[in-house]
């Protein structure tokens, strides 16, 4: 790459530099100008940056695949996932404590949740999931990451829409649109940001040395143009001005709930279910090193997922203005979506045939095939609960928290720390992990805390939907919701209590990749190089 | 493209494509798999034809059911309705007398009562009735107002100081500010009116400072006009009996943190608000409302 791409380059960021001045000049509330303010800082680093390495660089050798960028993605992936369930025990423990909200604009549940919200979901599993595709891209297409030093864009712009998301929710930023709170200026930001990371996630499957495109491709690429549009659909907003962060949305009324909820459902199809197989499709037959089960399967189930999964939104209005007919086209579809989902979920697990006494020496192994399990089981406990007659119990109750905790903590989760397990020696070239027995611990600490989560908040759930429903022989309500609040207080205690579990697992992650990072090895004999002596 | 090969441990061959050393197997897709996957398809088909699920130009397709969820709600409602009717009539028309003294009737009014409670009423008076710091406790005994079935009724309807500009029934009372530079009390004439609410309280006092109170209760401040010579309370005018241990303001146990309430109520009093149910909530709820209420609290005096 010459000189002159470079200097285009500083061009294009210098002229964001301007822009970011204009609009800090011009805010028409605080908050405005202060993300002007850390865009400024973000370009005029990058700035510094490009500058300074502009004679330096030396071309990249298409001979060699760009593993730099996967190395920052997975400790931006841990750094946000500690983070993240930090931000997750913490609102848990204000729902059981409410004193922690501290009587601040700041630390309340309202703005802290997004936080968490936010954190587990784009910067934990966005991180992962952009660290793990460009690994898997190059390897199983042969061919180095496409457009230079695009991918780096594409981390640090990701990283800049996770700081402006968060300070943003802190400071009451927000348009009110769950799991798409942000404001208008960050979407616009993230639209570009995704668009880069398209071309060069595309662009390398382009240049690809291989006749067939390995499936977990075709999951990470349905996952980002997915994304895309719903990301563009969703945030269809007008800004109050172009110099202040409030914007009303396009839409109002039902269309608006559907158009949300549209989004909402398929951020967990496509983003926490589609991207994630991607990574399943690589990483477990890797580990357990045995072939795919059944190709034919993943094809039949990726045609299958795709196509229902984005008609199943309306479930989450049941029962609401939303029409009837789009009710029943939401339940029938998320019905329909089970054998789809479950597809991924034997492929799998039956890719560990012959290999299932791996399970017993490899606790990594062990951390995919629970996340599998864990989706397997998220998969199911998802249809079930979008039959109306049982969303009329589970809708506005903790259970839809719960079951949503299993996909995230269990499946979600399990299966990026398990991804990341495997690749942290291979990207830092170490011989092995710093310590299996940390892993073991992990693996029990996360489970246990995922267990005491979903029970609690099963038991909760369905009691606060019980509670909320029950009548008396006239006919009468019987319960206060203040008396249903009460009631769930231990389950909330309990809740807290696994989340704290899963976070301590999280830290003993972190702590066991620094340690292999520094290419430390701990003295004793690992379990794993043992069983195969 | 590496060739077909067989996969020792399934049996089964792979498809011949690599990847990064990962192969694939040709298994067929697993027949429970497939049927479950039609099955579910079929059912989809089979509701879609039972319910509204197919958008047309104008409208929809209704579905061999023909119904809806507002159909439905809108069905349920009737049959509460019409079940409960006979008995929503007879609220209406008796007496609070009547209804309390027919069993059958008295028992569906305080369920009924009991269900408006928590939703109207737990917002300031707790789910179990039980009040709060400014919100009486409705299971006591003390009735500011009265606690007869006449008297419980008209506070619910009425409300207590609530917009009295426009609402010229409601209970009023107004307890004048006694310090301050516009007040009719000095601060030690305060600490000593104080001591003897203490006093007539039955809690640990000062029994100087007490006497001197007791003229000031009597005599200067003229307590005695709405809260009686004896700390009785009169609830015609809505003065509280002091002449107990249960507080509106209620602080706790500690004589000191009563005494400290004592004086600042008599400094610049509180004045709380209830609202006025009539208009929000109709007639039969209210005296429902009034029943429930009443078999709480024992009414103190029953009327």
């Amino acid at each position: 790459m010459g000189v002159s791409v470079r200097l285009a380059q500083m061009g294009v960021l210098g002229l964001f530099a301007i822009l970011s001045i204009i609009m800090m000049a011009n805010a028409a509330d605080t908050n405005y100008a202060i993300h002007a303010g850390i865009f400024l800082i973000a370009t005029v680093l990058g700035l510094i940056y490009l500058a300074r390495s502009a004679f330096k660089e030396k071309p990249a050798d298409e001979g060699e695949y760009m593993d730099s960028v996967v190395r920052a993605g997975v400790i931006a992936t841990v750094f946000w996932g500690v983070i993240g369930f930090f931000m997750g025990v913490y609102v848990a423990s204000e729902l059981a404590f409410p004193w922690l909200n501290w009587d601040l604009p700041w630390t309340n549940f309202g703005r802290l949740r997004p936080v968490h919200t936010s954190a587990v979901i784009f910067a934990f599993g966005g991180n992962a999931l952009i660290a793990t595709s460009f690994y898997v891209v190059q390897r199983t297409n042969r061919a180095r990451l496409a457009f230079g030093n695009l991918a780096w864009f594409v981390f640090w712009g990701y990283q800049l829409f996770i700081v402006l998301a968060a300070t943003g929710y802190v400071l009451g930023v927000t348009q009110s649109r769950e799991y798409a709170e942000p404001e208008w200026y960050v979407d616009l930001w993230l639209t570009v940001v995704w668009v880069a990371y398209f071309l060069v996630y595309f662009g390398t499957i382009v240049k690809r040395k291989v006749s067939h495109i390995y499936v977990a491709n075709w999951f990470y690429l349905s996952f980002i143009v997915t994304i895309a549009m719903l990301h563009i659909g969703n945030n269809l907003a007008v800004p109050v001005s172009w110099f202040g962060t409030k914007s009303y949305s396009l839409l109002s009324g039902a269309p608006d709930a559907i158009t949300q909820w549209w989004y909402g459902h398929n951020a967990v199809g496509f983003f926490l279910t589609a991207g994630f197989l991607g990574m399943m499709y690589y990483f477990v037959p890797k580990r357990a090193n045995r072939p795919v089960y059944s190709y034919r399967l993943s094809i039949v189930h990726f045609w299958a997922l795709i196509f229902t999964y984005i008609w199943a939104g309306p479930h989450h209005l049941h029962y609401t203005a939303l029409p009837d007919w789009v009710q029943t086209l939401g339940m029938v579809m998320s019905v329909v979506l089970w054998m789809p989902s479950w597809g991924g979920m034997i492929n799998g697990l039956m890719t560990l045939s012959g290999a299932w006494d791996k399970l017993r020496t490899d606790p990594v192994l062990r951390m995919m095939v629970i996340a599998v399990a864990f989706y397997g089981m998220s998969t199911f406990e998802g249809p079930m609960m979008s039959i109306k007659s049982v969303n009329a119990l589970s809708h506005f109750t903790d259970w839809t928290v719960g079951h949503v905790h299993s996909g995230a903590l269990g499946w979600v989760g399990m299966i990026t720390m398990g991804s990341l397990y495997y690749l942290v020696p291979k990207l830092w070239n170490r011989e092995r992990l710093y310590s299996e027995t940390l892993v073991s611990w992990h693996f029990w600490l996360a489970t246990l805390g995922i267990v005491l989560y979903a029970a609690s908040m099963w038991v909760s759930g369905i009691m606060q939907g019980l509670m909320w429903r029950e009548y008396d022989d006239q006919g009468f309500l019987v319960y206060s919701f203040a008396e249903t609040v009460e009631a769930m207080h231990p389950y909330y205690v309990i809740r807290a209590l696994g989340g704290v579990l899963y976070l301590t697992g999280g830290i003993i992650m972190a702590y066991n990749f620094w340690q292999t990072i520094r290419g430390r090895i701990r003295a004793s004999e690992p379990v794993l190089e043992a069983a195969k002596a | 493209m590496a060739e077909r090969e067989r996969d020792e441990v399934t049996g089964t061959e792979t498809t011949g494509h690599e990847w990064d050393g990962i192969k694939e197997l040709d298994t067929p897709l697993p027949r429970w798999w497939l049927w479950t996957f039609y099955g579910t398809i079929i059912w989809g088909i089979i509701y879609m034809i039972l319910y509204p699920a197919i958008p047309l130009v104008s409208t929809n397709t209704k579905g061999l059911l023909n119904t809806t969820n507002r159909a439905e709600l809108k069905a349920e409602l009737a049959a509460v309705r019409q079940q409960r009717a006979e008995k929503l009539a007879k609220l209406e028309k008796l007496s609070l007398d009547e209804i309390w003294k027919n069993d059958d009737l008295r028992q569906f009014a305080i369920r009924m009562g009991a269900t408006s409670f928590k939703l109207n009423c737990v917002q300031c008076h707790g789910s179990g009735a039980q009040g709060g710091f400014g919100y009486p406790n409705l299971n006591d005994d003390d009735w500011i107002w009265g606690g007869g079935l006449e008297d419980i009724h008209y506070t619910i309807t009425h409300g207590i100081r609530y917009n009295p500009d426009t609402n010229e029934e409601t209970r009023q009372s107004d307890m004048p500010t006694f310090g301050g530079p516009d007040g009719q009390l000095t601060p030690e004439q305060i600490d000593a009116v104080s001591e003897y609410v203490l006093k007539l309280a039955g809690l640990p006092h000062d029994a100087k400072k007490a006497e001197e109170g007791q003229k000031i209760y009597m005599e200067d401040a003229g307590c005695n006009g709405c809260h009686g010579d004896k700390g009785e309370g009169i609830k015609d005018v809505g003065g509280p009996r002091l002449a107990d241990k249960i507080w509106l303001y209620d602080v706790g146990g500690d004589p000191k943190a009563i005494k400290k309430m004592v004086v600042e109520q008599v400094t610049k009093p509180r004045h709380g608000v209830m609202p006025a149910w009539k208009g929000r909530l109709d007639e039969a709820t209210i005296k429902a409302l009034t029943i429930y209420v009443y078999s709480l609290g024992g009414g103190g005096a029953k009327s």
